[in-house]
């Protein structure tokens, strides 16, 4: 029985490294800032998640302790990764000149990173 | 009277609970002390929440949750699938325009949030007068289906949830 467990924890490890290191390289081998935030936002995700699930499931299945301190980390998790992202891009559009020229323009306004606030 | 103390009272169900989640042990005390918590961040907060969002419909708010979470779980795999197997510079990255039709700050928060976390796009700017979302996306040959795409599985959704 604790054989069961062990391997469906240890899968649960697997997966989420793999996650991770997918989106690490991601991060690195994309060749420009926007492309570069795809990597972390979503690979990380995933992949905190699964150890996440791995870790909630070791504690709870061998009776250490039954921990939902991992549920609040995934909500933090996915309250902070879209903000950063969000201002990480807001600092690209706001610094690169060529970026901003190949934004294509809203209707009836501008972005609200190149606008002059009134 | 209610609207005095108790001004939202969802928050202060759900600031009670992280505080009794982080202590990571339930007893009274904890639930108690989460609860004058709840209340005490909710009153003093309240001057800057002024309008709360009206929001109704909790059945639709978990079927949104779901779908999400199966989309989060998809697009993981399809960015890792890209990052892995395309050279970088082969990916037909572009931005595109995404015309709101939300009006509360809540639910385009929401929707930005989600499109970030879901396949293959990053929402990267808000227009100036707030009808418009830029988004990235990775790998696209049909930006119009895209923007279909999210209009129809996360817009109408959220619109059921906050209108």
């Amino acid at each position: 029985m604790s054989l069961l467990i062990d391997i469906i924890v240890s899968a649960f490890i697997l997966i989420g490294s793999v996650f991770l290191f997918v989106g690490s390289f991601g991060l690195f081998k994309l060749p420009d800032t926007m492309r570069r935030l795809h990597g972390p936002t979503k690979a990380t995700t995933l992949g905190i998640g699964a150890l996440l699930i791995a870790s909630i499931l070791y504690f709870a299945l061998l009776g250490q302790a039954f921990g939902i301190h991992e549920v609040l980390i995934t909500l933090f998790l996915f309250l902070t990764a879209p903000v950063t992202a969000f201002m990480i891009s807001k600092a690209h559009i706001f610094r690169n000149k060529p970026t901003q020229q190949s934004l294509p323009a809203p209707k009836d306004s501008g972005w609200a990173t190149l606008t002059k606030p009134r | 009277m209610r609207e005095r103390f108790l001004p939202h009272p969802i928050m202060t169900v759900i600031l009670a609970l992280v505080w009794v989640l982080l202590v990571n042990e339930f007893s009274w005390g904890n639930a108690i002390f989460g609860l004058i918590l709840g209340l005490g961040i909710a009153k003093l907060t309240s001057v800057y929440w002024s309008d709360r969002p009206k929001i109704r419909n909790s059945w639709a708010i978990f079927e949104y949750s779901m779908v999400v979470l199966w989309d989060i779980v998809v697009s993981n795999v399809q960015v890792a699938y890209l990052v892995l197997f395309r050279r970088g510079d082969s990916l037909r990255s572009q931005f595109v325009v995404v015309p709101l039709d939300l009006t509360s700050p809540e639910a385009i928060a929401t929707l930005a949030g989600t499109i970030t976390m879901t396949p293959g796009t990053v929402s990267a700017d808000l227009s100036a007068d707030g009808r418009s979302l830029l988004v990235h996306c990775l790998e696209t040959d049909d930006p119009a289906g895209t923007v279909a795409g999210i209009k129809s599985r996360y817009e109408q959704r959220l619109m059921r949830i906050f209108q």
